[in-house]
């Protein structure tokens, strides 16, 4: 079949025939937000998959205590090997964490936004994490600021807040149902006495909603995340996310729970199971006709440095900071001109998605007017938004949806690398097995390069590995892969075979 | 009189910010009740104030030694409940 693409030469987008502002190839979730908002969070590494490669971000663990208790965390957070929410292996006084942000600031001029994240609630902190976020405002007045919280203590602290210039906060809010939260939160610190169950539930989800309507008054841009606990909240989720994008929040996070028996939470003590990547993507998939969805969190460390899936902590430990001379007044104008320099490189890439967005796939000769189902390939990238990772050398894969509405990004999924093999694996599995489990549901696997042992497997297992489209723009190769399965029948075939059997 | 606390401490500082007597201090290796400063929050709370955000079970005990927040009593499970408690969360 012959495939004609037509470049529409359409550079507004109003008008369109894209009413949910879904379809098209964006490569980030950004697409879909007000030109305002854009504006707020374009450098911003945690809010689109594009920009983590070029901004970097970092969190100082100042706030210790928390004021709750959440089935997924274990306040035991001493631990350096692990990357996941609410671990840290050390804690900073205020000005230890204002001399390592400058410190980094210095040194990773990409650096754009410095956050408060744990390794308890930030707000539960009042005093540390305020004098923190004050002190930063004055002396390095060109960071970004933000915050996340479970949002007990948010309605006190939203005048603070303001104050302090932090345009956004992220609150994780699980559920908007006492009952669901009574199996997620068995207790909470709530005017000077412990209470436990429903009655607590309903107090941190009160809490919750007030702070998220104080801050969308204030103008405060607000992320919602939610974890995904399957049999717990995941169906109620996509009530969540109506509710809070009803209420103003700019952007929900649905994260997969973690719940690995070794982390000593008492979801991974119990046997509690986290979501598959098959089951997060179609609740993210749900949730999406009703909000703008983020779909490459990290989950990272509660004292993570660097570029998203990365952590450079290491680098900048006290006593490291302490032999660093750090000239912040020089540091600021070297910081501004690398800035700079991303923001024309990231223009020009708009420039040519903006081309590239106009580009459909149309669905066949008017004569058989078919509709060809969505296909979803791997990528392996290690940044600049082109394929050129060795298929051996990905610790993750981006995940790309290819349809006849053009190539959207899905997801990222982590190659497990940790599994040690204990009892909880069951099977010792090798790493090339662990690589083929996380791409199921794919179709495809581009990458700039794969060994032949791993060629074959992944062919047995349904994925066709790619190499031919090494060092070209991800979102061109995958519309390129996709036209070519168009074209040698292979969704023919299918989309036949699940007519008939649906 | 005073409440103390144990070995079983992860140092996450919650009880620090809350006591009305600063009475808990930074010690390795973990956090400890100065006897002489502590009230158990008699005068200014219902209900003594570490004990009531310490995130850990057996982990601060009363004056007479006892566990102020014994096992099932954070977690919302009793002991006797677990097994029946494990079984239906492995079934979601």
């Amino acid at each position: 079949m012959e495939l004609t693409v037509i470049n529409e030469t359409q550079s507004e987008s109003s008008g369109g025939g894209c009413s949910s502002g879904s379809c098209g190839s964006s490569n980030d979730q950004l697409s879909h937000l007000s030109d305002e908002i854009k504006q707020k969070v374009h450098n911003h590494p945690c809010y689109s998959e594009e920009a983590h490669h070029y901004f970097a971000r970092m969190h100082v663990a100042v706030a210790p205590a928390c004021n709750i208790q959440c089935h997924y965390c274990n306040r035991k957070y001493d631990c350096a090997n692990e990357s996941r929410p609410g671990v840290v292996s050390e804690l900073l006084t205020p000005d230890q964490a204002v001399k390592k942000t400058k410190a980094v600031a210095a040194n990773i001029p990409q650096m754009t936004v410095l956050g408060i994240a744990g390794p308890g609630d930030p707000l539960a902190n009042p005093e540390r994490t305020f004098e923190t976020f004050r002190r930063l405002s004055a002396e390095a007045p060109d960071i970004k600021l933000c915050v996340s919280t479970n949002g007990l203590a948010l309605p006190d602290s939203v005048e603070e807040l303001a104050k302090h210039n932090i345009d956004h906060v992220t609150i994780t809010i699980n559920t908007v149902d006492p009952k669901i939260g009574a199996q997620i939160y068995p207790w909470i610190y709530w005017k000077n006495r412990r209470i436990r169950g429903e009655k607590g539930a309903q107090i941190l989800i009160e809490q919750q909603q007030k702070g998220l309507e104080m801050l969308v008054a204030k103008g405060i841009l607000v992320k919602v995340n939610s974890v995904m606990i399957p049999g717990v909240n995941d169906d109620h989720l996509k009530e969540v996310s109506r509710i809070v994008k009803q209420k103003g929040a700019f952007l929900h996070n649905v994260m997969p729970l973690i719940a690995e028996a070794e982390h000593g939470t008492f979801y991974g003590v119990m046997g509690q199971r986290g979501p598959s990547n098959e089951e997060l993507m179609d609740l993210q998939d749900a949730c999406s006709g009703d909000m703008n969805m983020m779909r490459h969190c990290r989950q990272c460390r509660a004292d993570a440095v660097g570029l998203l899936g990365e952590d450079r902590g290491s680098e900048f430990t006290l006593d490291k900071i302490d032999a660093m001379e750090i000239d912040y007044e020089a540091a600021m104008k070297t910081r501004a001109i690398v800035h700079q320099g991303i923001a024309e490189e990231l223009e020009e890439k708009e420039r040519k998605r903006a081309a590239l967005a106009a580009v459909k796939v149309p669905s066949g000769p008017a004569s058989d007017n078919k509709h060809f189902r969505p296909v979803l390939m791997a990528v392996a990238t290690s940044g600049g938004g082109v394929i050129n990772q060795h298929f051996g050398h990905a610790t993750e894969f981006l995940i790309y949806e290819a349809s006849s509405n053009g190539v959207r990004f899905i997801s990222h999924r982590k190659v497990d690398q940790y599994c040690i093999g204990d009892d909880s694996c069951g099977e010792k599995e090798s790493a090339l097995a662990g690589s083929i489990r996380a791409l199921s549901g794919c179709e495809a696997v581009l990458c700039s390069k794969i060994g032949f042992e791993p060629w074959g497997l992944l062919e047995e297992a349904g994925i066709q590995p790619n190499g031919e489209h090494a060092m070209e723009p991800i979102e061109e190769a995958v519309m390129a892969v996709y036209e070519e399965m168009i074209a040698t029948g292979q969704l023919d075939e299918v989309a036949d075979s699940s007519k008939m059997s649906a | 009189m005073a409440l103390s606390i144990v070995d079983s401490c992860v140092n996450c500082w919650a009880c620090v910010d809350v006591c009305p007597s600063e009475a808990i201090y930074e010690a390795t290796p973990h956090f400890m009740i100065n006897a002489n400063k502590c009230t158990e929050c008699e005068g200014d709370y219902a209900d003594p104030q570490c004990a009531s955000i310490c995130p850990i079970e057996d982990t601060i005990l009363n004056a007479a030694g006892e566990s102020i927040n014994p096992p099932g009593s954070l977690t919302g499970i009793p002991p006797e409940l677990m097994e029946k408690a494990m079984a239906e969360i492995q079934a979601r």
